[in-house]
């Protein structure tokens, strides 16, 4: 009996303080690699937990391809993630149409909304409903190591148009240096080449007339020009010797290590070659550099015209009112600035840039700012169904598997087959 | 409540004496069968109709699929070229598996099955890398195939080779992939073969040789006719096996460069799976059912007739 009564008693206990301690856990989906970012997180979950006694905040991890494989399935089962990670997009579209999303539009006040860009504020916005909330912002080019172009004689800020690049790349491979890295792999990588030539070619126009499906879509013009430019800079074979089979994260190492004088890449690159770096190290601020790609003669895109993402949070169905708090407090000015000070990415809050250190950073900010068409990347913009289609051809492009005609055609086809 | 199994004991009790005890035996099947019935229906049965019934509509995975587009899906995936390569690509895979893979596995058996010093030893040895994870064993041989800093950019430059990067490779990739699946499933095959050759009577070894029989006549004339089961079944295993190898290419290739090693099942995740095309990869799914329950059915139906 006595053994009864103290087995009650501590069971009650034990509920009791579960009960106290955590009536809501809003579990919290990442995809971050850097240390540093997981760490200041935590803090500040941590700090939302003792603000709010009853809230557990529960983090947990998923690499970028396996996330993406898995979220769909994951978003409709009882054990969704609350808040995860987005690059806004198609996929985000279809999430919302799919009705998996909660819609915040009521919670995102004007006050809060003010405190947004408002570029960035419509990335997570999908028929006037907000579903989620902005954290940061990107922009692709071309980093450079110092010194390897020293050692080429490349002045980097001479390079203007597609040809001196071209040029300065054999430049860099005759003096027995290797051009490029890419992860690829990934394909995502070798994507941006052929969307950014088709920005610098077409500008806005060329790509909103191939998503409303005017004249030939992404089988026009275009589309086939960027692929013949692409290739011009690939039969160079500009890349690391077996490029096909490194991962992204592979080449960023291989960047960081200085094996190469240039990678195409966002700028995330700057905080992910240091990780993948062999010596964890990579390279220091004035060891590297960045331009923005160069224009196209004849081009109709502006030179001001930018390629990067828009990534954010958002919040699935059911989830508690706990988990926007905790976005509001994570994505407050106050943090939104300290993690933009830190270096970490460039924010999307109002004025959160004014203290960022980074020269990189901050001059990518103000590229963004200065865009007046800031292209989504197209494998998030276009859906999986599509996007990806970008990444193959982009990749066959690379490899010389396929011509510029096939590649525009294969996009354009399921383009047509989706929508 | 109490349940009245009968003990493995008393079963075999019951079968020496050949007395059948109806009323028991229903009990077995009552209790037996609604477990496996149930989880057959659900998680093989039911999943099945579903992907047939997907592979009709153009669905993204979220919701219920209602756009239908009859075999525009079956359409699509007859004309992709990628499709053809994955399809190739298991053929190639089920070529080597019975060519090299097979008969390799035979000889190591008929080396091991003998009690001769060291066999154990070598059996687990052989036997180690099908007892790795599928994922391991890829992830493994990628940095075996590193061009860079891989055990194969060690080899290359040791005989003064320029650096191989064979991943990288589109033509060259399959080969690479061949070869560790003829590494991971030998050993399988082997200990299959080692259980069949220990099957056999050890008179009809010594009857061969009382008549003078050579090692090569013994081999061809007892060992091989009396191993011919084993080997059915272990031609049947190969080749589904193949069919659906995909665990290892994923973290090896992931199907790339450019298609070059994917498999139907690779092709499915990446086309049906990864790209929300729900409906599409079902149809890829039918089309690999329809292949895989042809070939056994053939198979059982001829080759393995009377075993």
């Amino acid at each position: 009996m006595r053994y009864l009564i103290s087995g009650t008693a501590a069971l009650a206990l034990i509920l009791g303080v579960q009960g106290a301690l955590a009536e809501t856990t809003v579990k919290w989906l990442h995809i971050e690699q850097n240390p540093e970012v997981v760490a200041y997180w935590e803090e500040v979950a941590r700090d939302f937990e003792a603000k709010n006694p009853d809230v557990k905040i529960e983090m947990s991890y998923l690499e970028n391809q396996a996330f993406k494989a898995k979220l769909t399935t994951m978003l409709q089962s009882e054990d969704r993630p609350h808040l995860f990670y987005s690059w806004g997009g198609g996929v985000f579209h279809a999430q919302a149409e799919a009705g998996v999303l909660l819609d915040i539009t009521d919670s995102m006040d004007d006050e809060w909304a003010a405190t947004f860009n408002p570029t960035s504020l419509e990335a997570f916005t999908y028929d006037d409903a907000v579903y989620g909330v902005p954290m940061l912002t990107s922009q692709v080019t071309f980093w450079y190591n110092k010194e390897l172009m020293d050692q080429a004689g490349i002045d980097p800020d001479a390079i203007e148009t597609w040809d001196d690049f071209l040029a300065a790349v054999q430049k860099i491979k005759d003096a027995g240096i290797v051009p490029l890295v890419a992860g690829g792999a990934d394909k995502w990588p070798l994507h941006f080449y052929w969307t950014h030539l088709a920005i610098r070619l077409g500008g806005k126009e060329a790509f909103e007339k191939a998503i409303s499906g005017e004249g030939d879509g992404f089988a026009s013009e275009t589309f086939i020009k960027a692929g013949e430019l692409m290739q011009q800079l690939t039969a160079m074979e500009p890349f690391q010797e077996g490029y096909l089979a490194h991962t992204n994260e592979q080449a960023s190492g291989m960047f960081g290590d200085g094996k190469a004088a240039m990678y195409f890449n966002g700028n995330w690159l700057y905080n992910i070659q240091r990780v993948w770096a062999s010596d964890g190290k990579g390279l220091a601020d004035d060891e590297m550099g960045f331009f923005t790609f160069p224009i196209v003669e004849g081009g109709k895109g502006e030179p001001s015209d930018t390629l990067g993402g828009i990534n954010g949070w958002l919040v699935s169905k059911d989830a508690p009112d706990e988990a926007v708090e905790f976005l509001r407090l994570l994505l407050s000015p106050e943090h939104e600035t300290e993690m933009a000070k830190r270096g970490f990415f460039i924010p999307v809050a109002n004025g959160a840039d004014a203290e960022m250190t980074n020269p990189f950073y901050k001059q990518i900010a103000s590229n963004i700012a200065n865009s007046s068409y800031h292209q989504l990347f197209y494998d998030q913009m276009l859906g999986p169904a599509v996007g990806l289609v970008v990444n193959d051809v982009s990749a066959d492009l690379a490899a010389g598997n396929t011509t510029p005609e096939e590649a525009a055609q294969t996009v354009q086809e399921a383009w047509e087959f989706e929508n | 409540m109490q349940l009245s199994l009968p003990t493995p004991a008393a079963l075999r009790r019951t079968a020496g004496q050949g007395i059948r005890f109806a009323p028991d035996k229903l009990k077995v099947v009552l209790l037996f069968l609604p477990p496996a019935l149930l989880m057959f229906t659900l998680f093989v049965i039911l999943p099945m109709g579903e992907a047939i019934y997907y592979s009709f509509f153009r669905w993204n995975g979220f919701g219920r699929p209602e756009d239908f587009v009859g075999l525009k899906n079956y359409a699509y995936l007859i004309q992709h070229r990628a499709f053809g390569i994955a399809l190739g690509n298991n053929l190639l895979i089920i070529l080597i598996s019975l060519a090299v893979q097979l008969p390799l596995a035979l000889a190591l058996a008929i080396l091991l099955a003998e009690r001769i010093r060291g066999a154990y030893t070598f059996r687990m040895i052989f036997f180690l890398p099908y007892v790795l994870a599928e994922v391991a064993a890829g992830l493994i041989w990628r940095f075996v195939y590193d061009g860079d800093y891989g055990l194969l950019a060690t080899l290359t430059n040791w005989l003064g080779y320029p650096p191989v990067h064979l991943l990288a490779d589109r033509e060259l990739a399959i080969y690479g992939v061949l070869a560790v699946v003829v590494w991971k499933y030998f050993g399988f095959h082997m200990m299959i073969f080692i259980a069949g050759l220990q099957s056999i009577d050890a008179d009809y070894y010594e009857a061969a040789r009382i008549d003078g029989a050579s090692r090569t006549q013994i081999l061809r004339h007892v060992t091989l006719p009396m191993l011919a089961p084993t080997i059915r079944l272990s031609i049947f295993f190969a080749v589904l096996g193949s069919l659906q190898l995909f665990d290892m290419i994923v973290p090896l290739t992931n199907g790339g460069p450019s298609d070059s090693t994917q498999t139907l099942v690779t092709y499915l995740y990446n086309f049906g799976v990864v790209r929300m095309r729900i409906g599409f990869g079902g149809a890829i799914g039918v089309v690999l059912f329809v292949i895989c329950v042809v070939f056994a059915f053939t198979y059982k139906r001829t080759a393995m007739r009377h075993d």
